[in-house]
This record gives structure tokens, C-alpha cells and sequence, in this order.
């Protein structure tokens, strides 16, 4: 095992007037390096909110860091001042945002933003910087780098920024590249370039990936391991053939159920009934009973990770009942 | 590859921001349009090239009005002192030594000389000239010391942009940079310095400006320190909703998670994208220091009694009431340029304000 960023028990609280909300609650999960890790879950799960911790961008308050550790190459993310911590984001661990339209800035040009973040960590005069920056723009498959360089955000198109997110983001050569949702704001072709940039870097320069979606079919090509979360916590993890093959907790099935297929035919599709819990007020046992077709009493108390076979894990206690009955 | 990818989700911060005006209208950039839409402003379109006329009467005033001829013949010398004047007053020459015993160059028994069209410097006294009516010799009139009424009027288009653009810049300094502490810290800064701009805010100006004043001697340099050291608190205001508003943009984010510091996030990240509204008060500012200054030194309270501002000339009608061309003259350049500079601002408001394009 190499990994380069290990998450214990990791736990991130919003102190709000209804009540403290526990976005992240206790989550664990390691990513190696050159491997993709996928994060899947619904909106207002915890994904985003786990990677906001890692680099430290929770807002506080209300936010706060309420447990666990965040261990890069053996460092306590969560112990460093912030001048430590700046030195790291942009340097050793990139992000790339959902949104290409509003992560640039409009004031400045592409080629200007990537090159400060060159300037930044790497200490490059300008002129170094520019070149190096139309070499990135290159490196993401844009056309005519040189010339997209001088441009504006808004005289790019979304898959253009993206890109050009992605350069900015690979600029100082990151161990580590949090993606989040990187292609959800952009149309289905352009979402398959952008995920071909990405792989290639990760093979060429390689870096780890967390890739956060809620894009199952995303999670199936790109990942090696997978993160199922639910309602702040890990409810199921393996690695992607085991559990897209033999998905156990009840919430992965119903996800991949929902996943409309070539051979589903014309029928309805399915869904899970229901919403995600109201954050203040989590069901004390499995947050997912609520919704669950297999739910029985003993749901009703606090559900651990389970061992399934290997490095699977899955947080139900049903979990082989669920099987048979699925079987059924 | 090239199309535009609409952004119809998420209504978070979508009300009329920066960013969202540069969003919907695809192509153009955001300093374009606002350009494009100042100009369908007519009355601010003029009211900015007849300042910018008035600037260039400030810069040569005196070889418009001024007791230096342009070209002078001088005990077989050739000068030209309206041109070495302005080298004389930046230091970077003196006087020819011949030239060095009268201010006022028409005493001097000269050949030949071409004088400015209006041929008398503002301080120049003549006092067999008091209280001149318009018409004649003095287009304006002359005041209770026989000094050119016009004369005063063009050189105190120096006085008056030099106040109104310095008390800005002064009030830009101290608004721009406490807004955008409370805007971008937020928290208990936001809340202290929230309180301060509120008391800040309920002490009337004007009664502010003359208990300063009283404290410092009267000069030029301290009522322009003063007028900027109360004006701005608007500025101060306007500056933190923006930051506010820019601090949640995603560019904000993507820059922290780039490594910026707090430092450099508000200087270059939200700075560049928050200050354009902050112009509107910034113009409007302009006429108040303008008007402020007037109404002290009408009050005999501003500059000294040797520079002659437009609030100046104006005081002179107090002392004979019956010169009423001291009144109409400088009251009427005063009137002019403060509304113009409203006007101006008007201009750049409904050009900054994304919810109105399209209205108009």
C-alpha cells in the first residue's frame, strides 16, 4: 500500500440556529498514489464537504473540525498553521471545481491565472510563468494554447474553462487532485474529453485522484476504489469491480438500480423513495432505514462498518438478509 | 467544442452580481459594456467631456488668465514667461535675474508683448479697479480689492478638481480599505467596524468638517485631509456588501484553494471585482468636497485669505451685497460642476447596475 492521503474518523459540524449539523461524520478512507478513488453519493451527502476539510476551505465559523485527522505523507493536515497549509494547497494538493463558469476569475486571463499559481509556489518571474502555463494549457488539449492564454473566462466555453481549470490545478504538479464534480456542469461530450484529460494526466504525472460525483457511470470507468456515502458517512466501500458485481448496502443497490441501462428496456425506472434525512435531526440508528425496503427493528440502532470479504465494507447489519432477499 | 453551456441551476448569488452580468451576456466583457452603456447616457456622456475640458482649463490656467505675456521683448531680450512659469512654479527653473523685481509683468517698460486673452493674474490687486461691474475692462467684474473676477474663476478650476479629486482619493483609502476588512473577515471585525461606520454615519458632516476646521490651521492641505477624513463612510459601506458578495464567488474559493493568502485574495482576487460600483460615490463624493469646500470658505472658515477659491470669491459679496456678480459668478460655477459631477454619477450608476440593462 502507498497511499498519500489517509482520512480517520474525520468528522466536520456546522453550528446552525437549528442545531448542529453534521455534514461529515466520522469518515475514513485512504488514497494511493497513481490510484482513483471515487466518492459517490447524493446531493448533500458529505462529499464536497469531506474534500473542503482536507484542504482546510470550511468555512469557520460556522464550520468547524469537530474530529479525526487528515494525514498527508505522514503530516496532520489539521495541526498546520495556515501559512503551513498554504503551501500545500495549489502545491501538493489540487482542486478542480463543479462550476467552470464561475471558478475563474473575470478579471483576469486564463494564461494570468494559471501562471500565479506557478508564481506562487514555485517562485517563477513572469515571463517563466506564462510559458509555463501555455505548455499546461497545451498538456490539457487545448487548441491554439498560446492564444487561449490571453483570453478571458467568458470568451472560453465550458469545457475550454474546465480545462483550463485542470491546468491550473496540475500547474505545480500536485501528489494529490480532488475533483469535484468535475464534468456535472458540462454536456455529455464534452464531460468524456474532460475525463480523458484527466486519466491521461493521472497515468503521466502520477497523482492521486479523489474524484467526488454522483455520476455512477463516471465512478465505473475512472475509479479503482470506491466510496459510497450517505447522509455524512460511509455506508459501503470496495473496490469498483466488487461493487458495481456485488454491491451489498441497500443504498448502493438502489443507486445502481436507478442507473438507466442499454438493456433496461422501456419500463420505469427505479428510484429510491424518499429524501436525505434533515442534517439537524439524523434517525439515530441506520440513517437510511427511513427509506429502506429491507428495513427491520434492529435498524433502529447505530449500524457499524461491517467486514464483507477483503476490503469491502458495508455499514448494515442485514446485509446477507438483504442478499437473499435480493436473490429472491 | 465551442458551445456556450447555459448555467440554469442553482439560484445561490444570482441576483444582479458582477460576475452574473459578464455570464448572461456571453461575449462581451464587463468593463465593455458598461462602457457601451455609459455612453447611451447622454447627459453623462457630456457631463464627462465638459469636465474633462474643465481639467484642461486647470492645467493651463494661467495661459488663459495672467499677468505673464506669452512672448515678451524686454531691453532687447526675447522671453517667454507664460510658458516659463510653469517651469518656475515646479522648481526646475528660476527667473532670468532681470525678471525677478515685479510679479506682475506689465510694469515692466517692455517692447513688444502678447498677454493672455485675460490679462490679469487672480491675486493681481488694482486698486483702482474696486468693484468694477461686468462688461468692460473685467468680463466678470472685479472685487473689493480690484482683483479679476474671471481670472479668479479660471485659476480656482485648479483649487476646486484638486479638492473634489484628493478628498476622494483620501476617503477612497480609508472606505475601500475598512469595507473590505468587515466585507471579506466578516465575523467580529464585521461587527465592530459595522458599529463604527453607524456612529460614523450619524454625525452630520458639514457640523464635523467646521469642528475639525477649528483645530487646524487654514490651508488647503488640511481642508482637504479633513473633508476626506469625513466622506467615507458611504464608500466604506458600499465596499463591504461587495466584498460580501464577491468573497462567496467559486474564483474565491478556487483561489484559496490555489494557496492565496487572505492578503492577496482581497487585493488582487476581489478587489478588481468589487470596485467598480464603488465609483458611483466616489463621483458623487467629488461634489461634495467641492460644495463642502465652498461653504467653508465661505464661511471664511477654509482656505487663506490669499488663495482665491470659488468658495472665496463667493465670500466677497458678503462684505458689499450690492456687487451681485460675486454671487451669480462663482455661485454659478459652483452649481455647474457639482451637478455635472451628479450627473456623472448617475451616469456610471445606471451603467454599473446590471438590473437595469436592457430598460433603458
Amino acid at each position: 500500500m502507498n497511499s498519500i492521503l489517509r482520512v480517520n474518523d474525520l468528522k466536520t459540524y456546522f453550528d446552525t440556529e437549528g442545531g448542529i449539523v453534521r455534514a461529515v461524520d466520522g469518515v475514513s478512507f485512504e488514497v494511493e498514489a497513481g490510484k482513483t478513488l471515487g466518492i459517490v453519493g447524493e446531493s448533500g451527502c458529505g462529499k464536497s464537504m469531506t474534500a473542503y476539510s482536507i484542504l482546510g476551505l470550511v468555512p469557520q465559523p460556522p464550520g468547524r473540525i469537530a474530529g479525526g485527522e487528515i494525514l498527508f505523507e505522514d503530516r496532520n493536515l489539521l495541526q498546520l498553521s495556515p501559512r503551513q497549509i498554504r503551501a500545500i494547497r495549489g502545491n501538493d494538493i489540487a482542486m478542480i471545481f463543479q462550476e467552470p463558469m464561475t471558478s475563474l476569475n473575470p478579471v483576469f486571463t486564463v494564461g494570468e491565472q494559471i501562471a500565479e499559481a506557478i508564481r506562487l509556489h514555485r517562485g517563477a518571474d513572469r515571463r517563466d510563468a506564462w510559458r509555463r502555463a501555455v505548455e499546461l494549457l497545451e498538456l490539457v488539449d487545448i487548441p491554439l494554447p498560446e492564444e487561449r492564454a490571453g483570453n478571458y473566462p467568458h470568451e472560453l466555453s465550458g469545457g475550454m474553462r474546465q480545462r483550463a481549470m485542470i491546468a491550473m490545478a496540475i500547474s505545480c504538479d500536485p501528489k494529490l487532485l480532488i475533483a469535484d464534480e468535475p464534468t456535472t456542469a458540462l454536456d455529455v461530450t464534452i464531460q468524456a474529453q474532460i475525463l480523458d484529460v484527466l486519466r491521461r494526466l493521472q497515468e503521466e504525472l502520477g497523482m492521486g485522484l479523489m474524484l467526488i460525483t454522483h455520476d455512477l457511470g463516471i465512478v465505473a470507468e475512472m475509479a479503482h476504489e470506491v466510496l459510497v456515502m450517505y447522509a455524512g458517512q460511509v455506508v459501503e466501500q470496495a473496490d469498483v469491480e466488487t461493487l458495481f458485481g456485488s454491491p451489498r448496502h441497500p443504498y448502493t443497490r438502489g443507486l445502481l438500480a436507478s442507473v438507466p441501462t442499454m438493456s433496461s428496456g422501456t419500463g420505469e425506472l427505479s428510484t429510491i423513495e424518499g429524501t436525505v434525512p434533515d442534517p439537524v435531526s439524523f434517525p439515530a440508528g441506520c440513517r437510511f432505514a427511513p427509506r429502506c425496503d429491507f428495513a427491520v427493528e434492529a435498524c433502529g440502532r447505530p449500524q457499524a462498518l461491517l467486514d464483507v470479504e477483503g476490503s469491502h465494507v458495508v455499514r448494515c447489519a442485514e446485509w446477507q438478509q438483504v442478499m437473499q432477499e435480493a436473490m429472491a | 467544442m465551442g458551445s456556450h453551456i447555459a448555467k440554469k441551476d442553482e439560484p445561490t448569488a444570482a441576483d444582479g452580481t458582477l460576475a452574473d452580468a459578464v455570464k448572461n451576456e456571453g461575449g462581451e466583457s464587463f468593463w465593455r459594456l458598461t462602457r457601451k452603456e455609459f455612453r447611451k447616457n447622454r447627459p453623462a456622456l457630456y457631463s464627462l467631456y465638459v469636465l474633462v475640458a474643465m481639467a484642461v482649463i486647470a492645467l493651463t490656467a494661467d495661459l488663459i488668465a495672467g499677468n505673464k505675456p506669452y512672448y515678451m521683448v524686454y531691453k532687447g531680450e526675447t522671453y517667454f514667461p507664460a510658458f516659463r512659469q510653469y517651469a518656475v512654479h515646479t522648481g526646475l527653473m528660476d527667473w532670468p535675474e532681470e525678471l525677478r523685481t515685479r510679479k506682475n509683468f506689465k510694469r515692466y517698460a517692455y517692447s513688444d508683448a502678447v498677454f493672455p486673452i485675460i490679462p490679469y493674474a487672480p491675486d493681481e490687486i488694482q486698486l483702482g479697479d474696486r468693484y468694477e461691474r461686468p462688461g468692460g475692462a473685467h468680463l466678470f467684474g472685479t472685487d473689493r480689492l480690484g482683483r479679476d473676477v474671471l481670472a479668479g474663476l479660471i485659476h480656482g478650476t485648479r483649487y476646486s478638481l484638486t479638492i473634489g479629486l484628493v478628498s476622494v482619493g483620501i476617503s477612497l483609502l480609508i472606505g475601500v480599505g475598512l469595507g473590505a476588512m468587515a466585507g471579506y473577515l466578516g465575523g467580529w471585525t464585521d461587527l465592530f467596524l459595522s458599529r463604527v461606520f453607524e456612529l460614523w454615519a450619524a454625525i452630520p458632516p458639514f457640523f464635523l468638517i467646521i469642528t475639525a476646521a477649528a483645530f487646524f490651521p487654514p490651508s488647503l492641505f488640511w481642508i482637504m485631509i479633513i473633508i476626506g477624513f469625513t466622506g467615507w463612510v458611504g464608500i466604506a459601506r458600499l465596499t463591504r456588501s461587495q466584498f460580501l458578495q464577491v468573497r462567496a464567488f467559486d474564483y474565491i474559493a478556487a483561489a484559496r484553494a490555489l494557496g492565496c493568502s487572505n492578503l492577496r485574495i482581497m487585493a488582487v482576487h476581489i478587489l478588481p471585482n468589487a470596485i467598480a460600483p464603488v465609483l458611483i460615490p466616489a463621483a458623487f463624493g467629488v461634489a461634495g468636497a467641492i460644495l463642502a469646500e465652498s461653504g467653508l470658505s465661505f464661511l471664511g472658515i477654509g482656505v487663506p485669505a490669499e488663495v482665491i477659491t470659488w468658495g472665496s470669491l463667493l465670500a466677497g459679496a458678503r462684505s458689499n451685497i450690492a456687487a451681485w456678480w460675486l454671487v451669480i459668478v462663482p455661485g454659478f460655477a459652483i452649481f455647474i460642476t457639482v451637478t455635472l459631477y451628479n450627473l456623472l454619477g448617475d451616469g456610471l450608476r445606471d451603467a454599473l447596475d446590471p438590473r437595469q440593462r436592457g430598460n433603458a
